[in-house]
């Protein structure tokens, strides 16, 4: 029996040991000083978030030019989970040099030393819309390039327009317009306005009532202009002429909008992509947003093009980014995949190709954003759990929540 | 698995005579195995132990110098920090306690019925029946959650039916709204006593808690209850075919009717098999991770949010790693507890002094032993 007890640790010793063997043999694997000299072979690879064949067809054709016109050798590499793949890579210590990076990421990732700042050393930063850079500055330092932009606009169904007697001169351009039309549009089926039951898409009556979550650094999501926004929308959503696209069975404002369940959506440039490929035969009309008690207001959403600290060759990476946000490629970018170009410089040349589409242009203006605090898109998330229950829920407490959620994050 | 059958009781002493260097022939042959499971598994697992204890932010290696021991720092902001993360971790810990109380009942039920159902000798078509019902559970999770979707969407096949019957089928992937909450609603319950609302834990009030699954979360209990009742009937057909018919041919000559034979008879006898089918369904119910990120990642209104996902969504999109990892461990240390409270339910009790004298002689003294 002891001769049996002395094996048994011995073999729990040898288990010991080889675990001990094997945790070490893994510990000199991770041991790297996160220099990233593993990638500094001279070329740069590019992580992209594709929307779609066309989105990655345009960016790798871009790319290819720049290879060739600089020497430097650039591979493009199409992300199936972009956020989960680049953390793999900082773990490992090689991220993708260049990559595609959302605002609410932005601090979180500037925070934790993933991405280099850059922005203010591009040759062409004074170009980009200045609400953009605002976007992507975190702490004072312009983070990185914004790659191109979109707005919310209201889209109108035409067709649904005139066969409720409406007009160019019925375009609304208040709350009280709006809510009017939207209930003369409203018919047994068809809601006026559909949109996602999300702060992506109310919170353009948060910026048009002279709110917004954050004011000059400061969290005011419990504001009376939000209070005012919210009971604006709920108002509506109560009596009928509004609804969110989930409760009329629609996965979003475009699919709404696209079944003619809905007569008007607020949405971005990309539901021009989405109707052409869906549902062709909707005829619409891109209007601006109405004013609301604070002015016009809308929301901008945009990526940026990350640069990772890591990465071994910056210049390269900054280079090629000037590159991609030149006039000519987000212009190219735009006839491609459909978003705004993010500088001014080809704002002109855009309308000209796109002159149905200038009220998104024209929202880049006066468009807020979406806070860009490390740990806003949590709080985010949880004012759009609130969102969904707006019709029963009372604005002044779901903003009372997200206020204190606010308060928590700013710094 | 291995883990949850009970270890073979050794016969003997292994060091006698023939049996000698068997142990390191054993140790060379599991060798292979073993060294996989550590590097796959056990070194990962202390990984994110360790880094559930670190200001680790994912750059670089979780051990390089950089990085802090913060001691319970991440345990305490998803468990008492009073913030976003505490009320979360909450939300996801009742939502997903809804959906074990609900499926580990279910599908054991199901699955049992089933079994006993193609079990029997004079089914006919017994073959197509056992792979009818075991299909759902070879199918990809991934692909069964989209199936749901279309199934459950608004204007879906499920609402459709409900609608033959005259009932008006919810949204049920964007009602956020629970279950026993709107059961209270029917009887006028809107807003529950003070002492519930005013109260919380986890930062969760005590009235939220007991909202029951919502409506999104009771069309994922469905499909849980759908897809896995197949496998654990397998486990349940395996335990009724080691049942000897002898037994059961003395329970008939004793009298006793089916339903008796079914209670007194072979449900005891399956005591085993159903040990198992409780404690995988608890682990499998409390990690349910797949169906919740393909189908609504959290969505409506947080109530299909699990610790599994939150764990997975905390770490990659929120970048709070530690945090991440301490979820993790703190849904493992739950699972552990429930299978050792749950092994403590179904241990084999002595039998009882009331029944054990109904086996008695009269006249004997009065102790059962």
């Amino acid at each position: 029996m002891t001769r049996h007890i002395a094996r048994t640790w011995l073999g729990a010793g040898a288990l010991l040991a080889t675990g001990a063997l094997t945790l070490t043999a893994c510990g000199s694997g991770f041991d790297d000083s996160g220099s990233g000299e593993a990638s500094g072979s001279g070329s740069l690879s590019v992580l992209i978030g594709s929307s779609g064949d066309a989105e990655t067809q345009a960016v790798e054709e871009a790319v290819a030019a720049w290879s060739e016109e600089s020497g430097v050798d650039a591979q493009v590499q199409v992300a199936n989970d972009l956020p989960q793949q680049l953390s793999q890579g900082f773990a490992a210590g090689s991220p993708p040099d260049l990559f595609y990076l959302a605002p609410e990421a932005l601090a979180g990732y500037a925070e934790n030393g993933f991405i280099a700042p850059y922005g203010d050393d591009l040759a062409n930063k004074d170009d980009f819309y200045p609400s953009l850079v605002e976007n992507f500055t975190v702490d004072g330092s312009f983070f990185c390039a914004p790659k191109d932009f979109s707005t919310l606009a209201l889209i109108i169904n035409s067709d649904l327009w005139a066969a409720a007697g409406l007009t160019d001169a019925d375009i609304p351009t208040t709350w009280d317009e709006l809510a009017s039309v939207a209930q003369r549009l409203t018919t047994d089926g068809q809601v006026g306005l559909a949109f996602g039951a999300e702060y992506q898409r109310l919170g353009v009556f948060m910026a048009q009532a002279g709110g917004g979550l954050l004011t000059d650094g400061a969290a005011t999501a419990d504001s009376a202009e939000n209070v005012e926004a919210l009971q604006y929308v709920k108002t509506n959503l109560e009596n009928g002429s509004f609804a969110f696209a989930a409760d009329i069975g629609a996965g979003w404002g475009g699919e709404a909008f696209g079944t003619q369940a809905a007569a008007m959506t607020i949405e971005g440039n990309w539901i021009t992509g989405a109707l052409t490929a869906d549902y062709p035969d909707v005829n619409y009309v891109v209007a601006e947003l109405p004013e609301g008690p604070g002015g016009k207001g809308t929301l901008q959403f945009t990526n940026c093009w990350g640069l990772a600290a890591d990465s071994a060759n910056q210049e390269d990476a900054r280079a090629l980014v000037e590159y991609l946000t030149g006039t000519d490629q987000q212009l190219a970018f735009s006839e491609a995949f459909g978003p705004m170009p993010s500088i001014q410089s080809a704002a002109d040349a855009w309308t000209e190709a796109n002159p149905d589409l200038s009220a998104f242009l024209a929202g880049a203006d006066y468009a807020q954003f979406p806070p860009n605090l490390a740990g806003a898109a949590d709080v985010i998330t949880d004012f759009n759990a609130q969102i969904e229950s707006l019709r029963s829920g009372d604005p002044q407490s779901i903003l009372t929540g997200v206020q204190s959620n606010l308060e928590a994050i700013v710094p | 698995m291995s883990a949850l059958t009970s270890a073979p009781r050794r016969a003997g002493s292994p060091s006698a005579g023939i049996r000698r260097g068997e142990a390191a022939a054993g140790w060379l042959f599991t060798a292979p195995v073993l060294i996989i499971l550590g590097i796959f598994l056990l070194v990962p697992v202390l990984m994110a132990l360790w880094v559930s204890f670190s200001d680790w932010t994912g750059r670089g290696s979780p051990f390089s110098s950089n990085v802090n021991f913060v001691g319970l720092d991440n345990y305490a902001a998803v468990t008492t920090g009073g913030g976003l993360a505490e009320r979360d971790f909450g939300t996801a810990l009742r939502n997903n306690a809804w959906y074990v109380l609900l499926v580990v009942p279910l599908q054991t039920a199901l699955s049992l019925f089933l079994a006993v159902l193609v079990n029997r000798a004079v089914l006919r078509g017994r073959g197509f029946f056992r792979t009818a019902f075991y299909f759902p559970s070879v199918t990809s999770s991934v692909a069964i959650t989209v199936l749901w979707l279309f199934l459950f969407s608004t204007s879906g096949a499920v609402n459709e039916v409900l609608s033959w019957l005259g009932v008006n089928g919810p949204n049920w992937f964007n009602d956020p709204s629970g279950v026993v909450h709107n059961l209270l609603g029917t009887v006028g319950v809107t807003t529950g006593p003070a002492a519930l609302t005013g109260n919380t834990f986890l930062g969760v009030s005590w009235w939220d808690w007991l909202a029951g699954p919502s409506v999104a979360m009771s069309a994922f209990v469905l499909m849980a209850v759908f897809t896995t009742s197949g496998t654990f009937m397998l486990l349940f057909i395996a335990g009724l075919q080691n049942i000897g018919g002898d037994v059961m041919e003395a329970a008939m000559m004793d009298g006793a009717n089916g339903w008796q034979r079914f209670w007194r008879v072979t449900l005891p006898q399956l005591k085993p098999v159903l040990f198992t089918v409780l404690t995988l369904g608890l682990i499998g119910t409390w990690q349910v991770f797949d169906q919740i990120y393909t189908g609504t990642q959290g969505g409506p209104g947080k109530t299909t949010l699990t610790p599994a996902y939150l764990s997975y969504s905390s770490a990659f999109l929120s970048q709070q790693w530690g945090q991440g990892a301490a979820i993790a461990f703190v849904l493992f240390v739950i699972i552990v507890a429930l299978t050792i409270l749950q092994r403590w339910v179904l241990r084999d009790r002595p039998v009882s002094r009331r029944r054990a004298r109904q086996y008695e002689v009269r006249g004997t003294n009065g102790g059962a032993r």
